[in-house]
């Protein structure tokens, strides 16, 4: 399992830059919009599944070591928290699908809780 | 200077969770049998109550602050304090192509009366008030500021719509200075619980939905009370300062539900 065939798979936008996604391999998924649970839920190298779009975000990621977020129903990070993610490193996806259906995508993948 | 007593959170019979009795001349007759000298309306994603409870204030000791209290993108509540009635209407004005064409549903959410001076029935506000507009409390932030008034995140220790559950920490990248906790923790204990707080400034607010729950906890000692002299009085500027009266309100009436 590898990112790169989770953003092929589940037809990802990348919204910070691009690298070699095949070198990244996420443990485990995790799906929360409160970020107070997400501090204490999701595991290091969790793929993490959210609609919150908030600057917040990228620092949980990047406290957490996550390995991507995907963020549903298009809701858009505005521009500094794309740079602030791209500045730490934190990978930011996007797509038009609901949680529940990317939840369910990425454990049909083999991606499973930690 | 004088000592302002300030309530700055309190909701109408136009918020769908406001208990009937939240009518202009029963909001103002609580206020005024405590002291309070000023007053914020404060309804969800909506101004449209404030006029009347202005003019029920017309002769009372109460000066009503025109407010509202906005649920942004992040399901997060802030409440907005202005000045004057044109700032709160053109952040009204703002905020309106983003929020929501849901209808209400009364029966589960609640009632939602406009109202006049008297507190007798105007019309029914048929959209629902409890929803999320389509705008980041970041954007908020600075067009309430840059109208010249204040956005308070509210309530930010409660799981629902409070800001430290729902974003985990304070935003680093807007200049939140001032925040609100809610009226059932000790301002001082909750240092304790949520470290995330020292460095800001906390207000108090009983977020008013019954009578009972009008505390004005807010003790400004200022000139004369606005958004930059409460801003001051926060900072503890130019002499003006802001005291809690929490604890002395706690000992003198159980104010919990």
């Amino acid at each position: 399992m590898n990112l790169d065939l989770i953003i092929n798979k589940l037809n990802l936008k990348v919204l910070t830059d691009n690298k070699d996604f095949s070198q990244i391999q996420p443990s485990h998924g995790y799906v929360s919009d409160m970020l107070s649970c997400v501090m204490t839920g999701a595991g290091q190298h969790s793929v993490w599944v959210t609609l919150q779009a908030h600057g917040n975000i990228v620092a949980v990621a990047r406290l957490l070591d996550l390995s991507a977020i995907i963020i549903t129903e298009d809701a858009q990070p505005d521009e500094k928290t794309i740079a602030k993610a791209n500045e730490e490193g934190v990978i930011l996806l996007s797509t038009e699908e609901n949680s529940f259906n990317i939840a369910g995508k990425l454990w049909e993948l083999g991606l499973k809780d930690k | 200077m004088k000592k302002i007593r300030a309530e700055l959170h309190t909701h109408t019979v136009l918020s769908p969770c406001a208990s009937i009795e939240m009518i202009p001349p029963l909001i103002i007759a609580e206020a005024e049998a405590k002291n309070i000298d000023i007053l914020a309306i404060t309804d969800h994603n909506s101004i449209a109550n404030i006029s009347a409870v202005i003019e029920a204030a017309a002769g009372s000791n109460v000066t009503v602050i025109p407010g509202i209290e906005l649920q942004t993108q992040e399901e997060i509540h802030s409440i907005c304090l202005f000045d004057t009635l044109s700032q709160v209407s053109s952040f009204y004005t703002f905020i309106e192509p983003t929020l929501p064409d849901l209808k209400n549903n009364a029966d589960f959410f609640g009632e939602q009366f406009v109202v006049d001076r008297t507190g007798d029935f105007v019309r029914r506000e048929e959209r629902m008030l409890i929803s999320s507009a389509n705008i980041s409390i970041n954007d908020a932030f600075l067009e309430v500021r840059r109208l010249g008034g204040l956005l308070i995140p509210a309530h930010v220790n409660r799981s629902a719509y409070g800001l430290l559950p729902v974003l985990g920490f304070v935003p680093q990248d807007i200049d939140l200075e001032i925040l609100e906790v809610s009226k059932h923790v000790d301002p001082i204990e909750i240092f304790a619980k949520f470290p995330q707080l020292m460095g800001y400034q906390l207000i108090q607010n009983g977020d008013a939905h019954f009578l009972h729950e009008i505390l004005g906890f807010n003790q400004f000692t200022v000139e004369e009370f606005s958004i930059q002299e409460m801003i001051k009085a926060m900072r503890g500027q130019d002499g003006r300062t802001y005291n809690n009266l929490y604890q002395i309100i706690k000992e003198n009436n159980n104010f919990n539900e």
